[in-house]
């Protein structure tokens, strides 16, 4: 390879990494929990060259931000131990702290060694200890990890912290605009582009293991849908039909995808088998029936249907069937999208002119809304069931915005750069 | 050495990715901690990622016609008129806008090998998804009103964009009701 071509692969890495610095990324908590448990995630202690990631600062916002937790500001600590022996205990009582975690991080050129341990602040009892040796660029992932042993260790549940997202992002280019289906993880941090076009990108949907992701692109100045492979990045194309190819959603096992499509007439909901593209109609009717999702069983489908006259939830067999009205409440219901566990299902409310997300209990069909917005639309689960990742509208740019499945915590993923839409967490 | 896009990014995510070992988790360290905790060390190594980027090459132009006669352009003519105006959840063309319509369907039914593509749009407030249904039935809407008055189906193509291409950006009624929309693109 020639000198140029090196120089100009530098440079081009170079302007990649500074994209990435410069994105402009902002995690604000809108909303605390007010029985939130008080946790003293101490800074660790340092040796040998640890980089610019600081682990506390991932796990302390990791935690404060699901809502379970509310982190000791650094400021408060009266001291600042990394050994189990230097800990005194009392200290932290005063300080109305019921767990604390301590830890160490030795640089080793390249890679870094961390471990760190979990206490009952009451009792002095030591909860977890831990020890981790990870690359040079994971110390992010780290902290991730941490944070999902703590929060599982303390709350029972499997933390979603070392999880990614995927979005679509849109920012004015050259008169036009530049649409990019972007993976980052779950806190916004290392964003990649899988795909980018001039015209819309919409509606990016996970396989069951991660691996690949469905969505719509009109760069054709039509809809078709796509199936890309994250590690290749090779896509193909498996829905170009006349008129709508929309709303993918891939079936539990992964051999199948719901999707939209308007082809014979109004939008009906069909299945696509992904081996031999054998279509399976669902829904028929001059009726909108659209955003399609699985059940966890597969057995399932819910989607948009106005068919009442108004957009409503139903639910249908996958094997096809009779549909049956699923919402009630408000005028505007959309947009359903089960929990992993099956036991929820979040979805777009429309009451007075708001648009705000809602989650209905399946077993009491009761409904919740959980956000605050106006305009928030496009509920995605993470996949433990506590939060739930949607789009929102700040002063008519569009932000993400996570919310507790409870509805006690919000916060807000501000990408500075132009508007950021249609999220999916990653399973 | 011919670079095209592909190779160019899959050389830049080569580059990014270099370094993700796998990690190694030791599990517990000390008395009275657990050992149950899962250690899995299959490592981080879902980082590598290659992109790719759509070429707007093979679409159609969407230009307005710079070959469209001077009554395209004639304030008082209703064909100077290329956006039909929708309420809000509705595909019903209101009467204000029945005339321009029907000039344009007298247009195309007297110029046989013109095509148009009907783009239809939603504004801001719902569901993604529904919103590109909403776009269609408001383009289709229109379609089938220059159909029955002898455009025939070959002159006309229909794609919804639903909330995503918004004519006025913001949010409020003064920008909504520009964007329930249906443009009329002469080809």
């Amino acid at each position: 390879m020639s000198l140029v071509i090196k120089t100009f692969f530098l440079g081009l890495l170079a302007a990649l990494l500074s994209v990435a610095q410069a994105e402009g990324l902002t995690i604000e908590i809108t909303k605390g929990s007010q029985t939130a448990v008080p946790i003293a995630i101490v800074p660790f202690a340092q040796q040998g060259s640890v980089g610019n990631v600081k682990l506390t600062d991932v796990i302390s916002s990791d935690l404060a931000g699901s809502g379970f937790f509310k982190t000791l500001p650094e400021e408060d600590m009266l001291t600042q131990p990394s050994e189990p022996e230097k800990i005194n205990f009392r200290d932290w009582q005063v300080l109305g702290q019921d767990y604390m975690v301590i830890g160490q991080v030795l640089g080793n050129g390249g890679s870094f060694n961390i471990q760190f341990h979990l206490f009952n602040v009451h009792n002095g009892q030591l909860l977890m200890g831990y020890k981790l040796t990870v690359g040079g660029n994971e110390l992010r992932r780290a902290a991730h990890h941490i944070s999902d042993l703590i929060y599982e260790k303390l709350t029972g549940r499997k933390g979603a912290f070392n999880t990614r997202i995927a979005y679509v992002t849109s920012a004015a280019r050259g008169g036009g605009k530049q649409y990019m289906l972007q993976v980052a993880d779950a806190d916004g941090y290392n964003p990649r582009t899988i795909a980018e076009s001039p015209e819309p990108i919409m509606a990016p949907a996970w396989s069951p293991d991660g691996a690949k992701i469905a969505y719509v692109s009109f760069h054709t100045k039509r809809s078709e849908i796509f199936v890309q492979t994250l590690a290749t990045g090779q896509r193909q194309s498996v829905s170009s039909y006349p008129g709508i190819n929309g709303a993918p959603a891939f079936s539990p096992d992964g051999s199948r995808l719901a999707i939209t499509l308007s082809k014979d007439g109004s939008p009906d909901i069909y299945v696509l088998n992904l081996s031999n593209r054998n279509l399976t109609r669902l829904t028929s009717g001059l009726s909108i029936d659209t955003e399609p999702s699985w059940s966890a069983d597969g057995g399932t489908i819910v989607f948009t249907s106005d068919q009442g006259g108004k957009p409503q939830l139903y639910t249908i067999p996958s094997s096809g069937g009779k549909a049956t009205r699923l919402t009630f409440q408000g005028d505007y219901n959309a947009r359903g999208r089960f929990s992993a566990d099956g036991r929820s299902l979040a979805m777009v409310n429309g009451n007075g002119g708001r648009y705000r997300i809602a989650v209905m209990d399946m077993a009491s069909r009761t409904v919740n809304v959980l956000s605050e917005g106006n305009l928030d639309e496009s509920p995605s689960f993470a996949p433990n069931g506590s939060m739930i990742l949607f789009a929102a509208n700040k002063g008519g740019r569009s932000v993400l915005s996570v919310v507790s499945t409870d509805g006690a915590m919000q916060q807000k993923l501000d990408f500075q750069s132009g508007g950021v839409r249609e999220p999916a967490w990653a399973p | 050495m011919k670079l095209n896009k592909t190779h160019l990014v899959l050389a830049m995510m080569a580059v990014l990715a270099t370094g993700c070992s796998s990690t190694d988790e030791e599990g517990s360290l000390a008395d009275g901690s657990q050992s149950g905790a899962d250690a899995s060390t299959s490592g981080y190594n879902d980082g590598s990622m290659a992109g790719s980027q759509f070429g707007s090459g093979n679409g159609y132009n969407s230009g307005s016609g710079s070959n469209l006669g001077p009554e395209f352009s004639d304030p008082n003519n209703p064909l100077s008129k290329q956006v039909i105006y929708f309420e809000l959840d509705s595909s019903q063309i209101k009467q204000e806008y029945v005339p321009v319509v029907a000039a344009h369907a007298q247009y195309l039914a007297s110029h046989p090998n013109q095509h148009v593509i009907l783009s239809g749009h939603a504004d801001e407030r719902g569901s993604s998804e529904y919103n590109i249904a909403l776009g269609e039935q408001r383009a289709k809407s229109v379609e089938r009103m220059m159909r029955s008055q002898g455009v025939t189906g070959g002159q006309l193509e229909i794609v919804s964009y639903g909330e995503e291409k918004p004519a006025v950006s913001g949010s409020g009624e003064s920008a909504w009701q520009m964007n329930r929309r249906v443009e009329v693109g002469y080809q």
